[in-house]
């Protein structure tokens, strides 16, 4: 077997190893959302299946698999069957550039943990995060119902007003950073003060607020706000093809929190993890652990909020967006701009 | 590079495979029935008022315009930044009279009442 095969091969298992732990991360993901939720609550949650509640994305999985597939007669069939997928399949392509760890060194074998660095990184991430609005508009449009199409359009419009700001706020990363190389970036986070939190403040805040726009999280879950639109983009959905959508959103949370945790939180690197530099394959594992608590960490942060902030009205978030948010972001540029230079 | 753009493209196919499983699944084991009301449109238990195909605010088109124009800005932002501490203060005042453009064009729009939603 020569090099080349072997490392598609190795490429390939990295692309199924790392799709599989994703889907794994959003299963548990719900089922911590719903135990904390409980928990800040003063209520129990799921605690039914399995130890502690531990098997409840599965049995939620299973009861998604048993349920009827169909189509509103109503609908335009083409669009309500292709939405789900177009929701479904951006949010897993996200991880394709995220760095998860060091360089892995089995032998004379070099496996970046990483399924792939191209030179464009961070506008992939950004490019293929924007996707998301077609699903929802589509789901909106091919659903046929008053709801879902104010859902769809609310979802669309806000989506689009915070992806603006998401842009800007990224390009003060790249004028410290000078490169839109994922692992550069993160190689350049060396120490607790070379995290680019500190070098960019602004740029964090107005990254995370967008992020939680960008993946409907609350307070900005207006495309799914129940009292008013039922289910949102996706009432009239039912079976695998709402799980999609669920599954989806998590999945670009999850994916979301990792590239915050990789842009401005110094990705795998810890302060002292480089002692472990000597043992590669202690090293890489070590990094993984680091990147995955991290990113817990974030998702935990997301939850929290969930459950601390009520929901904006539409025209405050129309007003954040535009009025406050964009006008930081450029001031944001502006700054950084002056501070390099001088 | 070209390497990065294959494996890319592999993650594309395992994510449609995926995607496409996932769906087939409740094809084979779901439920079938044939109820009434399961195809009508969701309405809360009430009969349906006003259609579907209702008149949408003109916000959301002129939101859609402005989001084109300031994103097209940024994705001239983009390289400037790649490239900036190359630049120096030529790339930085060059800049600086594109975002005042910009700025000028979103303080119209704010004036002009584009991004009110009362």
């Amino acid at each position: 077997m020569n090099q080349t095969t072997l490392t598609l091969l190795i490429d390939a298992g990295k692309i199924a190893v790392i799709l599989g732990c994703t889907m794994g991360a959003v299963a548990y993901t719900t089922f911590a959302e719903r135990r904390f939720a409980a928990f800040m609550q003063n209520r129990i949650g799921p605690n039914r299946a399995g130890p502690w509640g531990l098997l409840q994305p599965l049995a939620d999985g299973f009861k998604f698999m048993f349920k009827e597939d169909f189509v509103p007669e109503f609908a335009d069939r083409f669009l309500y069957r292709l939405a789900p997928i177009v929701a479904f399949v951006p949010a897993l392509l996200l991880v394709g550039v995220l760095p998860f760890g060091p360089d892995l060194v089995i032998g004379s074998q070099v496996i970046p943990l990483q399924i792939a660095d191209p030179n464009f990184g961070v506008l992939y991430f950004l490019a293929i995060a924007s996707f998301g609005v077609y699903g929802v508009i589509m789901a909106g449009w091919g659903s046929n119902n008053k709801y879902s199409i104010a859902g769809g359009l609310r979802a669309s419009a806000m989506m689009i007003s915070y992806e603006v700001s998401m842009g800007l706020a990224v390009v003060g990363l790249i004028m410290m950073a000078g490169t839109v190389h994922m692992s550069t970036i993160v190689g350049q986070q060396d120490g607790f003060f070379g995290w680019f939190i500190w070098k960019q403040p602004l740029g964090f805040l107005i990254f995370v607020v967008t992020t939680f726009a960008e993946t409907h999280r609350v307070p900005f879950d207006l495309p799914e706000a129940e009292q008013e639109l039922v289910g949102g983009y996706n009432t009239e959905y039912g079976s695998m093809q709402l799980g999609l959508f669920q599954m989806g959103e998590y999945a670009h949370l999850i994916t979301a929190s990792a590239l915050m945790v990789a842009l401005y939180l110094g990705g795998w690197q810890f302060p002292g993890l480089n002692l472990l530099e000597n043992s590669p394959i202690l090293y890489a594992l070590a990094g993984l652990t680091v990147m995955a608590v991290k990113v817990f960490f974030i998702i935990f942060v997301f939850i929290w909020v969930r459950w601390t902030i009520p929901r904006f009205r539409y025209d405050q978030l129309m007003r954040l967006g535009w009025k406050v948010l964009l006008p930081l972001a450029l001031l944001n540029i502006l700054v950084t701009a002056l501070v390099i230079l001088i | 590079m070209s390497h990065d753009l294959i494996v890319l493209g592999l993650l594309v196919l395992f994510s449609l495979a995926l995607g496409a499983l996932l769906l087939a699944i409740p094809r084979l084991l779901g439920a079938r029935s044939s109820q009434k009301g399961l195809l009508d449109i969701f309405e809360c238990g009430v009969p349906l008022r006003d259609g579907t195909q209702r008149r949408m605010q003109v916000r959301f088109y002129l939101i859609a315009i402005i989001f084109i124009v300031f994103d097209v800005e940024a994705v001239f932002l983009f390289p400037w930044a790649v490239l900036f501490r190359r630049l120096g203060m030529f790339g930085f005042i060059e800049m600086l009279f594109f975002i005042a453009v910009l700025a000028l064009g979103l303080v119209y729009v704010w004036r002009k009442g584009g991004l009110e939603w009362d």
